[in-house]
Formats: C-alpha cells, structure tokens, sequence
C-alpha cells in the first residue's frame, strides 16, 4: 500500500472523516434491520468492512490498524462461527432440529426471530472481519516492502 | 476493439459494470442481491483490486506474441456455459422447479411459520440456515488461507 495521502490533500481527508460514521451506521442498520428491508448479515458486514478500508487507504494503514487489530479481527472472526455453532448447538439441546429456531424462546415466532437476529449478528461479525484480514493482509505487504 | 492497458482504469470500469448489474437486479425486483452485488462487486473487490495494484504495477505489459490457447479456452468454456443454459426454464415458465418446489410453501408459510416480513431473510437465515453456515464456514476457510499464505509476519526480537 502507499504512504499515507499528505495532509495537503484535505477535500479527501474530510469527506472520507465525514463519510464514514454514516457508513458504519448504515451497515448496523442492514444488519438489525435486515429482516424487514433489504439487506442481513452478509451485507451489513461487507459494509462495515468497506468503512475501515476507506479510513485505511486515506489515513493510512497504521492508525486503521490501530483500531482493527489482527487480534482482534481473528477473535471476531471465530466468534461469529461459534456464535453460528452455538445458536444451532442451543437449538439441538432444547430438543428440536439443529438450527430449528422455534425453541429458543418461549414463543416460537419469538424464537425464530432471536435465532434470525443471533446468525445475522454472527454472519455479520464474520464476513466484515475476514473482509479485513483479506484486505490488511493484502495492504500490508506493500508496507514491508 | 477496446483495449486498456492502464489497469487502474479497469479496476474503475469493472466497479461501474458491478453498479450496472447491480441496477440490473433491482429492476428484476431481486433488492437483496442487487444490495450484494453492490457492496461486494463494487465495494470491496474494487478495494482488494486496488490494494492488489499498489503491490504490483499500474500499466500492463505490452506482449508481442499473441497466443491462440487462451482465446480457445475462453471459447470452448463460453460456448459450455451457453450450452448448459439452453436447459433452463424459459423467464417466468409457471411449471419450472423454481416454482413448483418448496418456493410455493415459503411464500404463503413464512409469515405464519418465521414472522418476518423480508422474505428472503426468512429464507436464508431460517429454512436454509444450515446452507448459510456452510456459506460462512467457507468465508472463514477464505480468511484463514488467506491468513496462512500472506499473514505470516516474523516478529522482531520474539522467537
């Protein structure tokens, strides 16, 4: 990746400051949202990640990796599969099929709609954080070059 | 014939075509993966395309040799691929599988059986989650390779 942009160039530097808390918004509403409008998990997280990757390419790797921690990514990474795992596990131990959303709560339509919430959640998590070790990965070996 | 050879301006016009496609599936009323298209097409492999020229170079190489094995290839697996189209329903055939297997049920059940008002969602995270874990079992295969071939950084003064 190359040095980050010179300070000079400042129109860049704030629209992408301005831009990108509305992006990160944006990608929590499809995520929360998305079982009434268009959009979920996948989406929501491909938008988040889209955010970090602008702050990275204007303010420079180094202070998006400030924030987005390769520690970090991977146990948000993980964590989504398991949170996936788990919410099927959970399913299975209450006495339904795997997956089976109806007796996570005490009302099925509730439960289908915790369930939905939870692997959303979980999908997000881990599409935007593997979306960023691919793209760090990428940026950073240009930085050790 | 058009040719390109500043590869920055490709990554540019495959952006604007992911766009084009993805204004292609909101006028066939399918909003979600004209969302996708959207953020993936457009958003993040332009990114990764991006990141992948500032390792490499800008400008293709100019080859005086031209072979024939890679047009031949791409023919034969274009013509394959136009072949197996031709064994597709036809647009809106009422008596295709799409619509005489479980579509049917999804769309008059899920309101009763999911409760959610995005069908697509329904679909996806309820009836097939079990296919949308494997989708993001392979996203995280992806980051790991991606992890093992290109993250590995030797650490100064740690073994």
């Amino acid at each position: 990746m190359r040095p980050p942009i010179q300070p000079h160039n400042l129109v860049l530097r704030i629209s992408a400051k301005m831009l990108i808390p509305p992006i990160l918004m944006f990608a929590l509403y499809v995520l929360f949202h998305g079982e009434t409008g268009p959009g979920g998990g996948f989406q929501a997280g491909v938008i988040f990640a889209a955010a970090i990757f602008l702050y990275a390419l204007v303010f420079g790797i180094g202070l998006a990796r400030a924030v987005a921690t390769e520690r970090l990514l991977r146990v948000l990474a993980s964590l989504g599969m398991l949170l996936y795992v788990g919410v099927g596990l959970a399913s299975l131990f209450a006495g339904a099929n795997f997956l089976d959303y109806d007796v996570l709560a005490q009302e099925r339509l509730e439960g289908q709609h915790l369930g939905i919430f939870l692997t959303e959640l979980s999908i997000g998590m881990t599409v935007s954080a593997v979306m960023m070790i691919i793209f760090f990965a990428f940026a950073e070996r240009g930085v050790r070059r | 014939m058009i040719r390109l050879r500043n590869l920055f301006a490709v990554v540019m016009l495959f952006g604007i075509y992911s766009f084009l496609t993805a204004s292609l599936f909101v006028t066939l009323n399918a909003v979600d993966v004209a969302f996708t298209e959207a953020a993936v097409g457009a958003g993040i492999s332009t990114f990764l395309m991006l990141s992948t020229l500032a390792l490499t170079v800008r400008r293709e190489k100019v080859r005086r040799k031209r072979t024939a094995i890679p047009l031949l290839v791409v023919t034969i697996i274009g013509a394959t691929l136009v072949y197996g189209t031709f064994d597709m329903p036809h647009f809106s055939d009422p008596s295709a599988p799409l619509h005489s297997h479980v579509a049917r049920h999804y769309i008059e059940a899920s309101a009763d059986e999911v409760g959610v008002p995005n069908l697509v969602t329904a679909v996806l995270a309820s009836y097939r989650g079990y296919d949308t874990l494997g989708e993001v079992t392979v996203i995280f295969t992806a980051g790991i390779g991606v992890l093992v071939l290109l993250g590995y950084r030797k650490r100064s003064g740690k073994p």
